[in-house]
């Protein structure tokens, strides 16, 4: 059987509006290495020019939405730890906020911290895996290697602390699951003192590199005014000059007492969203590195009901997460489960704009401006 | 502009819309025939410059459906939840990916999920759901997939 020829075969029978005759349709996906998952998108080619790029979505869809009708508001969050894989802490954390609205908790000290700690840890290893696979989308091998031992670093921090490497759960409404582990600060410590190293190492690798230059420099350009039209967020609107950080934004936990500067770029284009993310990073260790010796005593965990019941009403989170704005919104008719909840996903509306950003440029170039906007799949089929 | 602010603007353009109480932002209810030129007004109307649609989404209430569209401005930093009740039967309301581009996908999405259809929508097709897909949308209340367990 050949299995391939199949696939072609249904996918070129989708419907399809705007190609004319002499146009080459081809599909990119759903298993293509840079696609970073199982992302299906069917390409209107004019030699080698992009005419259309339309995503076909829905190859790992799990319904979450759906199943979060069915669970309790403690229930719920460890589902969305599988949304965006590369930011599950955050992902809970936005969900906590939420059910702390709808319940009007205060969170203790401690705990907003150790938040904030874990999230930027996140960040930190989002963005420095980010980095390795779009240097490796242009044509570098060695930064994924590279990126792999920083992340390794800080998935043995979390593990030590959560006890999972990836989807950590630790977030909890009202607080973290469990107190920190008594060597995380001695870690953390280490691993700044290794990264701030690194970090300045792999910024003379890649960004001074005049291939990867080329091929990044005036690729995939968006204007500010189509960036917030398509509700682009994170460092993918930054870079063409959207002020969108939550965190300055509207700030949640401890952020409005931290000193950090949301990242502005306005070249538009993809190098201009790899240095946001660049100077993104050493924001975050910015961050780690004024909590890490100032983490308050006390309680990790409010003390909750066992059972617990949202007041009718609607509620609405925003965090921001390592590829833009998370948000949750439930809609609660005071049960102990939610009536209906969305979650507005980053990665769903920066994928919106690549066809946009793609018009017109040549296919070699539409792995670039992909690997830019850094799309978790999983992120988007929800 | 604050929430009041907002408030006498918004009923000053619509007299027609029903404000909800309670809610972190200003709720406002409205007739799903006047939504495109309210649309139009919010996006171009100079001291409210709506021009960040984050949050687009569909609501099945069982009796009706309903639409909930979070705006907010990128200059004023003002935000407005707008609603529009549908038929259950027969759910249609204007698209206005024109305005916004970002809802021509999230339409799509509400499209199969609820089954709302989303008139004068430039490519209202199925995204997520297998192409050829039959049977009620997963999102209604009502549906239920007795081979894919969707409930725990």
């Amino acid at each position: 059987m050949y299995r391939e020829s199949t696939i072609v075969n249904e996918s070129a029978s989708l419907p399809y509006n705007g190609g004319d005759e002499g146009d080459m349709i081809i599909n990119v996906g759903p298993q293509h290495p840079s696609t970073h998952g199982v992302l299906h998108l069917i390409i209107t080619l004019n030699g080698e020019t992009v005419k259309k790029v339309d995503p076909n979505l829905g190859y790992i869809h799990r319904s979450m939405e759906k199943m979060c009708e069915s669970l309790t508001y403690r229930q719920f969050i460890y589902v969305t730890s599988r949304m965006d894989y590369l930011s599950a802490h955050i992902n809970n954390h936005c969900c906590a906020l939420c059910v702390e609205k709808g319940l009007q908790l205060e969170v203790p000290p401690r705990a907003q911290v150790i938040r904030v700690l874990m999230d930027e840890l996140t960040r930190l290893a989002s963005h420095h895996l980010w980095w390795g696979a779009f240097a490796m989308d242009v044509g570098a091998l060695t930064p994924f290697f590279l990126a792999f031992r920083e992340r390794e670093m800080i998935n043995d921090i979390m593990e030590e602390t959560c006890g999972t490497r990836l989807t950590m759960n630790y977030m909890v409404p009202g607080g973290v699951m469990a107190d920190l582990h008594p060597d995380f600060q001695k870690r953390v410590h280490e691993f700044i003192a290794h990264f701030k190293k690194k970090i300045d190492e792999y910024d003379e690798l890649i960004t001074d590199n005049i291939i990867f230059q080329n091929r990044t420099k005036g690729i995939g350009y968006i204007s500010k005014e189509d960036a917030i039209a398509f509700g682009m967020t994170g460092p993918s609107a930054r870079g063409s000059g959207v002020q969108c950080d939550i965190r300055k934004l509207y700030p949640y936990e401890v952020y409005d007492k931290l000193q950090f500067d949301e990242i502005i770029e306005t070249g538009g284009d993809c190098f201009a969203r790899y240095m946001v993310r660049m100077k993104e990073m050493k924001q975050s260790i910015s961050i780690i590195e004024q909590l890490i010796d100032n983490i308050p005593e006390g309680d990790f965990q409010a003390k909750t009901k066992a059972v617990l019941k949202l007041p009718k009403g609607e509620f609405y989170s925003r965090v921001e997460t390592a590829r833009g704005e998370l948000g949750v919104y439930i809609i609660s008719e005071g049960a102990t489960t939610p009536y209906r909840i969305k979650f507005r996903s980053p990665g769903y509306c920066n994928l919106s704009a690549l066809d946009h950003m793609a018009k017109g440029q040549k296919i070699g170039d539409l792995v670039a401006i992909m690997g830019a906007l850094d799309l978790v799949i999983p992120d988007i089929d929800r | 502009m604050t929430r009041d602010e907002l408030k006498i603007k918004i009923s000053e353009l619509l007299p027609s819309a029903v404000f909800e109480e309670g809610g972190e932002w200003l709720n406002v209810q409205i007739d799903p025939a006047v939504w495109l030129p309210f649309a139009e007004q919010l996006r171009s109307s100079p001291d409210l410059s709506f021009d960040y649609l984050f949050c687009v989404t569909g609501v099945d209430w069982k009796t009706h459906l309903s639409m909930v569209y979070h705006l907010s401005s990128t200059n004023y930093r003002h935000t407005l939840v707008v609603k529009a009740k549908l038929d259950l039967n027969q759910p249609e309301i204007e698209s206005v990916s024109h305005i916004w581009r970002t809802a021509e996908f999230n339409e799509r999405e509400a499209y199969e999920m609820f089954g709302i259809k989303f008139l004068h929508h430039p490519d209202l097709r199925l995204l997520i759901l297998p192409e050829g897909w039959e049977g009620k949308n997963p999102m209604r209340k009502d549906f239920e997939d007795p081979v894919n367990m969707i409930k725990l």
